[in-house]
């Protein structure tokens, strides 16, 4: 056999033995104490992984080997190989931890710890809690400037987001936003700052620069009680066009032009939906619905749902692994 | 063979003629689907979609649930109004022209059938692009997939028509077809609620639901809407338009008729 051919016979061997790595998309389930992962390609899940008590928010690291995940009543942040699925250790995290983000070094995780009023900064490398900050009551959302120089964390309670500097671990700016504001998002390369308000129905938009208000998004679905209109999560196109908003138990994820701050279009995904991820290439949006315990796929060019996977009870936070 | 399609050609005119002629008619076949979209489906607009039963894959409005139900009752109402127009032929003398003509009965009502069967197809895709003016759709292929569904449909009805008309001895006996067939033929079927919510409502009528062939004809629409192949409402469909068919050629039967001495 000339060694061409024999070369190229090698390399298909190795390209079948290999398993092709399809993209995933990881949901952590609050009530079943575990986390289910979907084939993009195939959209079912092919895992599930067990994880410590009422996992809730949940991050990969920059290269996607370690996954971070918030597992609130056994307060503690836990590190996962997603290669294997193991838990590699728990890192301190203070109490209750439900929803944090990693700093762009890669090192630095910031907890919200929503029953002590605390965001806790934690090193991923020697496991230390490096500074606990005090913050408003009840902290949820948490945001990282994509420079690293700004955390912030919001109060549901206090009804603030509260403007860190990630040097000094100081608290230089407070704003306050609509009644419990729960998700936080430097969006359009750091130049604004969201925060959703789910029982203000709102999303206030600020200018980062002077953490002024530039406006505030409304919501308003036909047929449907404003109060059950209640915006949690939410994400940007790579344009930064449009946004995509879940709206909580009235079961619509909300389109929203980032220009105009108007509402375009609403989808309906299943019940209670709070958080959502894209896929690698952005062209599919995946909705976690708590209260029907599916995960709803939405295609972003055409804004239509095009299927709903069951996963465990009551999934909460999504995270792409490409 | 040629006079036979001549017939139906001549059938299927006299069809179209009859139906453009009524323009009221025309209009009630569309406006009566309309108003149960527009008014009925919007007020179960809210919140909640229905839970995912095959053949959808995501939670879908009640007004996209209702669609394919609401092209069945189209082609329920067309299918049994054209149907039980024969009586009126028979009243009006046109039917002993039909009848007496030399070719088999069986095609004579089979052309009949397919007439009929064709003007509920054409409404029904007037209501789905009314539809699609609203903002209710569908995928591309789905419209031509559920071609062959709406037919069969239509056909299984119309049959079911013709046979109901061998029986009736007067056009008045119309209202009660109306009350004790179309009405509960609609209502108890999958064309307004899915199954698994009358279930929830009483096991009884889901059973009805369940033995009501109608149902079948509704959800080989919807199945077919997605794509999705439906083998056991196909099977249903066709054994129930051969069954009906049966009966109608037994009811237009000159040697055992019940309508013998009225044509």
């Amino acid at each position: 056999m000339p060694l061409k051919t024999k070369m190229s016979a090698s390399l298909l061997a190795l390209a079948f033995a290999l398993p092709v790595q399809a993209s995933e998309i990881w949901v952590s389930n609050e009530k079943d104490d575990t986390l289910s992962v979907i084939d993009i390609d195939t959209l079912e899940v092919v895992r599930m992984i067990e994880v410590g008590e009422r996992p809730r928010g949940i991050t990969f690291n920059s290269d996607y080997t370690r996954l971070y995940i918030c597992a609130s009543d056994s307060d503690a942040v836990q590190v996962m190989d997603p290669e294997t699925g193991e838990i590699l250790h728990d890192l301190p995290s203070g109490e209750d931890p439900e929803q944090f983000v990693l700093h762009p070094d890669d090192r630095h995780l910031w907890i919200a710890n929503e029953d002590d009023a605390v965001t806790t900064v934690v090193d991923v490398e020697t496991r230390k809690v490096v500074t606990q900050i005090n913050v408003g009551i009840e902290p949820e959302g948490m945001a990282v400037s994509p420079d690293g120089k700004t955390v912030i964390t919001t109060s549901e309670t206090t009804n603030m987001a509260h403007w860190i500097d990630t040097g000094t671990h100081e608290i230089y700016a407070n704003t306050l936003v609509d009644a419990r504001p729960r998700h936080a998002e430097f969006v359009k390369d750091g130049s604004e700052l969201w925060v959703s308000s789910e029982i203000g129905g709102t999303i206030t938009v600020f200018d980062t620069t002077d953490q002024s208000e530039i406006g505030k998004i409304h919501f308003e679905i036909q047929g449907v009680h404003p109060d059950l209109i209640q915006p949690v999560g939410f994400e940007l196109t790579p344009d930064h066009k449009t946004a995509f908003v879940a709206l909580g138990p009235s079961n619509h994820v909300a389109v929203v032009n980032t220009e105009t701050l108007a509402v375009e279009e609403y989808i309906l995904v299943g019940r209670r939906v709070w958080h959502m991820a894209f896929s690698p290439d952005h062209s599919q949006l995946f909705t976690t619905n708590g209260v029907s315990g599916d995960v709803t796929v939405i295609d972003v060019a055409s804004r239509k749902p095009v299927k709903t996977i069951k996963v465990g009870r009551f999934p909460w936070g999504a995270a792409m692994r490409p | 063979m040629r006079h036979a399609l001549a017939a139906l050609r001549v059938i299927c005119h006299r069809e179209a003629l009859r139906f453009l002629g009524q323009r009221a008619r025309m209009l009630a076949a569309l406006v009566r689907p309309l108003v149960w979209l527009f008014v009925f489906a919007a007020g179960f607009r809210a919140a909640l979609g229905l839970s995912i039963t095959p053949p959808y894959q995501t939670y879908i409005t009640y007004e996209t649930y209702i669609v394919p139900g609401l092209c069945g009752m189209i082609l329920l109402f067309n299918g049994m109004q054209s149907s039980l127009s024969l009586v009126m032929d028979r009243e009006m003398g046109t039917m002993r022209l039909l009848l007496t003509a030399p070719l088999p009965r069986w095609w004579l009502l089979s052309c009949k059938l397919i007439a009929g069967a064709l003007i509920s197809v054409l409404q029904a895709y007037a209501f789905l692009a009314i539809c699609a003016l609203y903002g209710i759709t569908f995928s591309p292929l789905g419209y031509v997939a559920i071609l062959p569904a709406l037919f069969l449909t239509a056909l299984m009805v119309g049959a079911l028509g013709i046979a109901l008309s061998s029986t009736i001895k007067q056009l008045e006996n119309f209202a009660g077809v109306m009350n004790f067939v179309i009405f509960p033929m609609f209502f108890l079927s999958t064309a307004l609620y899915p199954l698994w919510k009358m279930a929830e409502a009483s096991a009884l009528l889901e059973t009805i639901c369940r033995l009501n062939p109608f149902s079948y004809g509704v959800e080989s629409i919807r199945f077919a809407l997605y794509l999705t192949p439906n083998p056991l409402a196909w099977g249903v469909c066709l054994t129930a338009l051969i069954v009906f068919m049966a009966l109608a050629l037994w009811g237009y039967d000159p040697a055992k008729r019940m309508i013998g001495r009225k044509i």
